[in-house]
């Protein structure tokens, strides 16, 4: 029984400890899928293709009518107007037709293919790390905290800088959390629909370059199209020049329509260029002179031709999310918890969210198992049953008893006979959609779900428990949650 | 239990992970990646302020001189626009260069100066270059000494 005992704990701390990123189901002794790509886990609502090479957002549908538009009137472009007019006038016409066809298709492929800039999410010790200076600096009172701000003086101007809850981040200045592909992406100008991705750091240039290039492109075939009408008209008459090339009627409509849109995005960006501004920045008024009279913009080089030349040619910074490489089977982890629930508490209870990884991998704690919601006040828990708790667990003895709190239902704590705390997740978040938990349980790993040591005598729910426990991690509406959780756990370990 | 527990990370450390300093990025100058020189109070037992600040105004030297703007950098986006930007198929971006460059100099730090303190630093751009990750070890045969000021501690948790 000892052995068997130990056989199961050691499994249990093995999986406990080893990787964030594993699937629910995938255990390290078992190795029985193959080692994944980190963009197979990537939490945000992108879509990859080409084994992670291409990287767009979820709606792809506007982009595909895009490229259809472009390459549908190039098509008809090349196929009806460019024989009579490479005859009439001059041969260069198509070529450099289809020099701007191609590099305004290659721009619109690199805009639409590459990373725009996004900010991966904070790994569980970092977002611990940044709860706990929170806390200290909030004074670690109330049941909801102000909103989560830094400021910071850049170029004499005072900027503030955003908490993102779901990343868990402060972001940098100029970043923003696009909503749609619900990442935060750096220097973020705006999600292009026609794209169909993020305009961020990244691509920024590339997409500048698509809409000048498709401006001039728009202007050139437009143009043409309009020679070749009134050339042939004088040779034939105008209904009948209209008669022989159907297709130029059609595409003088689509390029009327595009200039006007796609010539004024170009200026407008231009201009955005000239004076280092994001899309973003501009519609807030950000830097606007109406907002103060000491009010500009830091990031400005000061002339226009060293902020184009910056936005343009400036380095290309890499990806930081690194889509294509394997997801690392283990790394070390300091607080088994990733969410700020039971991290915040271990760290009030313990003074220090160190102490709080340490008792778990030294010695026993008195840290109550989970936080959750379910206001379960110590009583035995017959509804969890689905995780069967293993004999020794019940003999293990933590740290301290624990009093029926209101909020934190560890009745685990209470008698160490009790089944673990997991199977109150399940019950508390099985609202939340089991895929947005299961992406969030791949960031953010059960495993690191913050048990006693005692706790990990169970070794089959530990397996059983991940994906359960998935469900309950959602931190933006769970703060004050949170809260209450640390209050439980406070009372806890108090005793 | 703990023994057993022990065990099973020696057989990935020698020493059990103990704590992680994270040092912020500066954005007082702009976006531009520069970290923080501030010393963290919990490094303060286990290496010297002066290689500490050393060592973060190396890397961001290094991150300066990748981000910087100048005729280098403007010939290099010149030439990839010229090209379609085909030309990364071949050549690498200064920027990925002196990330090499970055990363080599993190490993020699840590085997010259940070291992033998117990100290390990984690390259930022694992961490997304938001943050200088130092992992503080602890040796199993001193659970007794204090890896950082605030933090370890047996006894607060009795």
């Amino acid at each position: 029984m000892h052995l068997g005992v130990s056989e199961s704990m050691r499994e249990c701390e093995y999986s406990q400890i080893s990787t964030r990123s594993s699937t629910p189901m995938e255990t390290p002794y078992k190795k029985r899928t193959p080692k994944k790509r980190k963009w197979e886990i990537f939490p945000g609502r992108n879509k990859f293709y080409c084994d992670g090479r291409i990287m767009m957002a979820k709606q792809t549908g506007v982009f595909y009518l895009t490229l259809i538009l472009i390459l549908v009137t190039c098509g008809l472009f090349f196929t009806f107007d460019c024989p009579f007019l490479a005859q009439q006038l001059t041969p260069v016409i198509p070529v450099i037709g289809g020099v701007l066809f191609l590099f305004v298709l290659g721009t619109l492929l690199r805009t639409s293919f590459s990373d725009p800039g996004v900010l991966p999410r904070a790994s569980p010790d970092e977002a611990a790390d940044l709860e706990r200076q929170i806390d200290v600096a909030n004074g670690g009172t109330g049941y909801r905290p102000p909103p989560r701000t830094k400021e910071v003086v850049i170029n004499g101007q005072t900027v503030k800088l955003k908490y993102c809850f779901t990343c868990k981040i402060f972001r940098p200045p100029r970043a923003s959390h696009c909503s749609l592909c619900d990442n935060c992406v750096e220097r973020f100008d705006h999600h292009c629909p026609w794209v169909g991705n993020c305009v961020g750091r990244r691509n920024y240039r590339f997409f500048y370059m698509f809409i000048l290039s498709l401006s001039f492109l728009t202007i050139f075939i437009f143009a043409f199209v309009i020679t070749h009408i009134i050339l042939s008209s004088h040779q034939n008459g105008f209904l009948s020049a209209l008669k022989n090339s159907p297709a130029s009627v059609l595409e003088v409509v689509v390029c009327f329509f595009s200039v006007w849109s796609i010539v004024g995005l170009s200026g407008f960006h231009t201009y955005l260029i000239s004076s280092n501004q994001t899309t973003n920045e501009d519609i807030k008024g950000s830097w606007s002179s109406k907002r103060g009279k000491d009010n500009y913009n830091p990031y400005s080089y000061g002339n226009i031709f060293t902020n184009c030349c910056a936005a343009l040619c400036g380095p290309l910074p890499p990806s930081l999310i690194d889509r294509r490489g394997f997801v690392e089977a283990d790394v070390p982890q300091l607080a088994p918890p990733t969410n700020g629930i039971t991290i915040y508490g271990s760290t009030q209870s313990q003074q220090s969210h160190t102490a709080a990884a340490t008792p778990l991998l030294q010695h026993q704690s008195s840290e109550p198992v989970i936080l959750t919601t379910s206001p379960e006040n110590g009583g035995t828990l017959p509804g969890r049953a689905s995780l069967a708790l293993t004999g020794p667990c019940t003999s293990l003895p933590l740290g301290q008893p624990t009093p029926p709190t209101s909020t934190s239902s560890l009745s685990c704590h209470e008698a160490a006979d009790k089944l673990p705390v997991h199977g109150h997740t399940l019950t508390h978040n099985h609202s939340n959609p089991l895929q947005e938990s299961l992406f969030q349980h791949h960031f953010l790993t059960p495993e690191e779900v913050p048990s006693p040591p005692g706790m990990l005598h169970c070794g089959s729910p530990m397996g059983h428990s991940h994906t359960t426990q998935a469900g309950f991690y959602d931190p933006a509406s769970q703060d004050s949650l949170h809260e209450d959780s640390v209050r439980g756990l406070v009372k806890l370990s108090s005793v | 239990m703990a023994t057993e527990f022990h065990n099973l990370q020696e057989l990935r450390h020698s020493a059990s992970l103990a704590n992680k300093v994270f040092i912020q990025r500066d954005y007082s100058e702009g976006t531009t990646c520069k970290f923080q020189t501030k010393f963290p109070s919990e490094l303060e037992s286990r290496i010297e302020r002066t290689l500490f600040e050393d060592t973060v105004k190396t890397l961001n030297n290094y991150y300066a001189e990748a981000e910087k703007i100048g005729g280098q950098s403007y010939l290099e986006g010149c030439l990839a626009c010229a090209t379609a930007y085909l030309i990364f198929l071949c050549m690498e971006t200064r920027y990925e260069k002196v990330l090499k460059k970055i990363a080599k100099y993190i490993q020699e730090q840590n085997e010259k100066i940070y291992a033998p303190r117990g100290l390990l630093i984690t390259d930022p751009i694992e961490r997304g270059m938001r943050v200088i990750e130092i992992s503080i070890y602890e040796d199993r045969g001193s659970s007794g000494s204090s890896s950082g000021s605030s933090s370890v501690s047996g006894s607060t948790a009795r």
